[in-house]
């Protein structure tokens, strides 16, 4: 009897616990959707419920350019970062050269140097060869920090692969090229894949760096937000914020929703195997 | 037969300063099953790995149907490989596995759903083309993975420790199935593996290596029965091993040796007296009698006897503690633990294995040289 209301008060602090890490995470989201409803301008109370912000959101130019300009870039470094990485990746699995370790090495630099020391260190070498600051700039500086991320998280999905998959595939007829385009990289896809969003998220909300490496006319989403600070942030940011987190959310679902799915058709198969 | 499909002249492979393959001479024949054995690091996949392609020797000369193929891609040679980790593709069906090879060489799809399911239905995988490697036993990517390999119509197939990660019954199976798989197809295996049952019940021929050396090439029964090296004598089987040195030949042409444990007599008709030879005879041509039996002088003591079902095992102290192996049908009459025996042999039945100028000696044969060599002694 006791036992029993002991388990039970474990299970009843176990799920308050959890619904407050939940409550800590979603609440400050929770917050911002509602208040891109509310008709007052200052967020303290909600009076009432509108679409004007999104509206507003809509035609406020300097703040979807930003957006679009945060898009680009993040897009853009990601796929070089993501193509150099993985063949670096690659290369190093496959290699024995020598300096190995000192290139292992100097790839955690740029993940452990303070962001603010990279960034001064872009910047003063893009004016030392005159690069013009602008997307281009920043999209270079991007890609700087991306590339350790994509290596890493590869490089983790190629520790389990065996090269004999790669020589059956070269015995069997594939030259070269078709053994790293057809059997390599779907093999490791997931390891890319996984490298590629780590690296998108990253330049999207990217401020130091992007601090230094940006022109005049090629502000980004967040170093607009934090122009807006100092003036008040107005509701349709939060419009727009509410759109990236639904959209965030979207394609996290889709994600689960599709791994679920796989997870599903193994054990079927699994199952009828038994049953044989 | 002998005709053969794979030549090996004069190999060396060298990794930096480790010198892994020493000389290899070796022909493959056209359709036999040979199999390559030898402990451990001895060389015999980087032996594999030179035929499939993978490996490029140091120098010498590997031909595969008469050409050379030191410039040719894996791919270009017509030989395919099995792996011992199967290497499957994970990402494809097992229909796509098997099917790879024809789509690169671009035979067309219709051909090639037919083929695959030949190649299925060989290896008795029927119905299985929609699965995922990861989906099936290890038994079955065995199949797989020689499936995809024999659909390509090698002439040589490589199997590099194929069953080596299956348990012993599956094992077993596989052997027969290889065995019989090999015979309806006419082609040729190389066959790597370090157990040496499983050589000796497969094949037509077996290569012993040993430290990047060939040591005997030959049918289980000449490598079982007459082996030339002390290696090969003391790997494949049990055997009793004596260092000796030959002293004289006998009027009935028997050739009396000098051991540490003791005089013995072998029969063979090279010699050269004073010379350091092996002789080696297996248990159970190994006798242990209670009397002395002329020509040889080794009195033991038996230690114990072991019943292994239609055989009795026992073993004999030398005086000069070695251990001799005696194995004898189950029911003859078996000496007891403590008593003393005589061991001997048929001379005929041991091998003797000159170890070091065993190339002098075959010089001299092929000149024709031997009659005069043993006769003068
Ligand atoms: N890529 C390599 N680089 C350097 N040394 C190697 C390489 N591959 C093999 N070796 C060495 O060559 C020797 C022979 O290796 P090999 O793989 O041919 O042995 P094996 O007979 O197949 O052994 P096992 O039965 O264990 O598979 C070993 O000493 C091994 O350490
Ligand atoms: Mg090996």
């Amino acid at each position: 009897m006791r036992k029993k209301r002991k388990a039970a008060a474990k299970k009843y602090t176990s799920r308050v616990f959890s619904a407050l890490v939940y409550l800590f995470l979603y609440a400050p989201i929770a917050v911002v959707i509602l208040f891109s409803f509310n008709t007052s301008r200052r967020n303290v109370l909600f009076e009432g419920f509108t679409l004007d912000w999104y509206k507003q959101m809509a035609t406020n130019h300097a703040l979807l350019e930003s957006f679009g300009n945060t898009l680009a870039v993040a897009g853009v470094s990601t796929l070089i970062a993501t193509v150099i990485g993985t063949l670096t990746a690659i290369a190093m699995f496959r290699y024995k050269f020598r300096g190995k370790t000192i290139i292992d090495l100097l790839l955690y630099i740029p993940v452990v140097i303070p962001e603010i020391v990279l960034g001064i260190a872009l910047l003063s070498v893009f004016s030392l060869v005159h690069v013009p600051l602008g997307l281009g700039s920043m999209i270079v500086a991007h890609v700087t920090f991306q590339i350790p991320f994509v290596v890493f998280t590869v490089r983790a999905r190629l520790s389990g692969f065996d090269r004999s998959i790669e020589e059956a595939a070269m015995d069997l007829g594939a030259n070269r090229v078709r053994v790293l385009t057809g059997i390599t990289i779907p093999i490791i896809a997931p390891g890319i894949v996984s490298g590629a969003v780590l690296a998108f998220t990253l330049s999207i909300d990217d401020i130091i760096i992007s601090f230094f490496t940006t022109g005049a006319r090629s502000t980004t989403f967040p170093l607009k937000i934090m122009e807006l600070v100092r003036s008040g942030v107005s509701p349709d940011v939060y419009a727009l914020s509410t759109i990236i987190i639904l959209a965030t959310f979207v394609v996290v679902l889709i994600s689960q929703i599709s791994v679920y799915k796989a997870n599903q058709r193994a054990l079927k198969s699994k199952y009828k195997e038994k049953q044989k | 037969m002998a005709k053969a499909i794979v030549e090996i002249k004069n190999v060396n492979k060298f990794y930096g300063d480790n010198h892994v393959v020493k000389d290899l001479d070796m022909e493959i024949y056209e359709g036999e099953f040979l199999s390559i054995l030898g402990p451990s690091g001895c060389g015999k996949t980087t032996t594999l790995r030179m035929i499939a392609g993978f490996e490029q020797q140091t120098d010498g000369v590997i031909t595969v149907e008469g050409e050379r193929v030191e410039n040719k891609e894996p791919f270009e040679r017509n030989v395919n490989t099995v792996f011992q980790s199967y290497a499957l593709f994970p990402h494809m069906t097992v229909h796509d596995n098997v099917a790879y090879g024809l789509k690169m060489k671009k035979v067309k799809k219709a051909e090639i759903a037919g083929r695959v399911e030949d190649a299925l239905s060989m290896v008795r995988l029927e119905g299985f083309g929609k699965r995922y490697p990861a989906q099936l036993s290890g038994g079955q990517r065995q199949r797989v993975a020689i499936a995809r390999a024999i659909i390509n119509n090698p002439r040589v197939l490589l199997l590099d420790e194929p069953l080596g990660a299956l348990d012993m019954k599956l094992r077993k199976q596989m052997q027969i199935e290889l065995k019989n798989l090999q015979k309806q197809l006419g082609i040729t295996f190389v066959y790597v593996t370090h157990d040496q049952e499983e050589a000796l019940t497969m094949s037509d021929r077996i290569a012993v290596m040993s430290g990047g050396v060939l040591e005997q090439i030959g049918t289980p029964a000449e490598i079982y029965e007459k082996p030339t090296t002390k290696f090969v004598a003391d790997f494949i089987g049990e055997t009793n091993l004596f260092e000796a040195v030959e002293a004289h030949v006998r009027d009935d042409g028997t050739v009396c040796l000098n051991a540490e444990a003791g005089e013995l007599t072998g029969a063979d008709p090279r010699f050269s007296a004073a010379e350091l030879v092996y002789l080696s005879v297996r248990p159970e041509k190994t006798l242990a009698s209670e009397s002395p039996v002329t020509g040889f002088s080794l009195r033991g003591t038996v230690r114990e006897n072991i019943y292994i079902g239609t055989v009795v095992k026992s073993t004999v102290v030398l005086q000069n503690g070695q251990e001799i192996r005696v194995s004898s049908i189950a029911g003859a009459p078996v000496p007891a633990a403590g008593s003393a025996r005589y061991i001997h042999w048929n001379p005929g039945d041991a091998v003797i294995i000159h170890s070091k100028s065993n190339t002098i000696l075959d010089l001299m044969d092929s000149l024709d040289l031997g009659a005069y060599v043993a006769g003068g002694a």
